[in-house]
């Protein structure tokens, strides 16, 4: 075992847990136990937001299946990576302080809180909570396959010890510790991703000598490598574009995103959160996928993509230099796996369990439900990850499409068009995710753009005509 | 409680915002797409080169991050309004 390596893994370890007890204390003295444990009593500070909301979205994609798409395509998907910058201030901007004042209004806890505030109806209810526990379920084991892989390819542990250490430390901070625990676990492994993608940034330039040496060399190997087409001129312009739906402004129909929308404190948090927002982001998805672009001339030859950044990492900086740095994908891991196990506990708990089954149970109920639940999920998605499907980002993007193309107009018309209703809401998702579902599997990336594009049309469209076609019958009910 | 919505003057600022954040990601990607494709449809042997960086890239991924870096701050700074979020508190400005 290379203990450089693994020693600056274990501090940072050692860290979290820390955070999960001074969490669990928070927890034990505020009166409103739901509100604490799965919103942090809408406490977050700007950096703190900020953070937790990168962290939550920059997960194992961005730190080691990009930059390993990146070491292939070249230039071209560093581009398509940078589509991400408008995750930095447009869903706060978007949701921004209309989502925070509603929430507050409806006491929403969750982004489903948020629906049946707004439209006032079971069905959407209960399609919401499906749709949410189905995908973040998938997208989370795609994490947990990845962290776990990453801990195998770092301390050479087997692949099954390796997500063993990973699942118990992810499910013991976020049972003790709640929301709170993973926003603030999420501020210091923002920090650890924004860091480590610095370092690793330099070495990799002076490892290469210098930029204009590396791309020189990129554009020897294959010219390709340095236009915004990929290593084989396929990466059109639409393609690439429609990225923007996906990973840049699609983003504001994540429940895991939308959910810190209103969490924070105060406008000024917001504003804060904004600016620390766009810059981290920018500077965090422009260094990863450049790294690796720039290991291709260095490291030429590596056959798995997955272990471009871990690779590239050994290779150029010194070991103990290199724990620090790789603590980065694995932050970025943690930091959704926390976010979306928490998410789906609050969704089992909060809007099926205290909405549907047993709307009167007792706050000592809730409490050991919500413990129960998050612990049974989390084992649920190791035993899943024990025999893993084998593309990660597959997984993880089709959650994320999915997801995008059930909520974003729900939550966005919602808030802004008075005229939606639920019915609209309701044909939505079902249009959003069953198109999405039909479109993956039997015509994927129709007229050379993502899959996601035509499913957030069609669920606009149902969106905007079935509340229309019901407003009449609708303003005769009210 | 319709009525009510409707004299929220909070939420007079909030859609201006919400409109604020449309026309940056606008602007983000025209500048984004404009120098990437403007820039990088030429024969890679006719690139430019700007600190060893093909200048499509530089221009696209580098300086349009600063720029909406910029711009963020100076919106945030400049246009964006500090509102109260919790209810009871709203008649104190306006």
């Amino acid at each position: 075992m290379n203990w450089d390596v693994v020693i600056p893994l274990l501090v940072f370890l050692l860290f979290i847990f820390a955070i999960g007890f001074w969490a669990s204390r928070h927890i034990a003295a505020k009166s409103n136990f739901l509100q604490e444990y799965f919103l942090g009593s809408r406490e977050l500070g700007g950096l703190v937001l900020a953070m937790t909301m990168i962290a939550t979205y920059g997960s194992a994609s961005s730190f080691v299946g990009g930059p390993g798409a990146a070491y292939s395509e070249g230039l071209g998907w560093v581009l398509l990576s940078m589509s991400q910058v408008a995750t930095g201030y447009f869903v706060l901007m978007i949701l921004g302080k209309k989502f925070a004042i509603k929430a507050r209004q409806y006491k929403a806890i969750t982004l489903v809180d948020y629906l049946k505030g707004r439209y006032n109806s079971k069905a959407v209810v209960l399609l919401s909570a499906v749709s949410i526990i189905i995908f973040l379920f998938s997208a989370m084991t795609a994490q947990w396959v990845g962290g776990a892989r990453l801990i195998e390819s770092l301390t050479g542990l087997s692949y099954t010890s390796a997500l063993f250490i990973f699942a118990f430390a992810v499910i013991i901070y976020v049972i003790i510790g709640g929301f709170r625990a993973v926003a603030v676990t999420d501020a210091l492994q923002g920090i650890v991703m924004f860091v480590g993608t610095l370092i690793i940034l330099v070495g990799t330039i002076i490892a290469g000598g210098g930029m204009g040496n590396i791309m020189s060399d990129l554009a020897n190997e294959n010219p390709n490598l340095v236009s915004p087409f990929g290593h084989d001129g396929s990466l059109t312009p639409l393609y690439v574009s429609s990225f923007w739906i996906l990973v840049g402004v699609g983003v504001v129909g994540l429940p895991q995103v939308a959910v810190r929308a209103m969490s924070y404190k105060d406008a000024k948090g917001m504003h804060r959160a904004l600016i620390i927002g766009t810059i981290v982001v920018a500077f965090m998805m422009f260094g990863m996928h450049l790294v690796g672009v720039m290991a291709r001339p260095i490291l030429p030859g590596i056959e798995v993509a997955d272990s471009v950044m871990p690779t590239i990492t050994m290779e150029v900086l010194p070991a103990w230099l290199a724990g620090v740095v790789l603590a980065a994908p694995m932050a970025a891991i943690m930091s959704t796996v926390d976010s979306l196990l928490l998410l789906v506990s609050s969704t089992v708990v909060k809007d099926v369990y205290l909405n549907y089954v047993n709307p009167k149970a007792t706050r000592k109920k809730v409490k050991t439900m919500s413990f129960a639940v998050t612990a049974l999920l989390g084992i649920a998605v190791f035993a899943l990850a024990l025999s893993p499907p084998d593309l990660l980002i597959w997984l993880n993007l089709f959650a994320f499409g999915g997801l995008e193309s059930a909520f974003i107009w729900p939550v966005v018309l919602g808030l802004y068009w008075a005229k939606g209703n639920k019915y609209g809401a309701m044909a939505s998702i079902i249009a959003g995710v069953a198109s999405y579902s039909i479109i993956h599997n039997i015509w994927p990336e129709p007229f050379g753009m993502h899959t996601v594009t035509v499913p957030v049309l069609l669920s606009f469209l149902s969106y905007v005509t079935a509340s229309l076609l019901t407003a009449r019958k609708a303003a005769s009910l009210s | 409680m319709a009525a009510h919505e409707k004299k929220d003057w909070r939420f007079k600022i909030a859609h201006r915002e919400a409109w604020i954040g449309v026309g940056l990601v606008l602007f983000n990607f025209l500048w984004w797409f404009g120098f990437a494709y403007g820039l990088g449809s030429k024969p890679v042997s006719d690139y430019q080169y700007i600190w060893g960086m093909p200048a499509w890239f530089f221009y696209s991924c580098i300086i349009g991050s600063l720029i909406m870096i910029v711009l963020v701050i100076v919106v945030v700074k400049a246009f964006f309004k500090e509102v109260p979020f919790e209810e009871g508190q709203e008649e104190e400005k306006s």
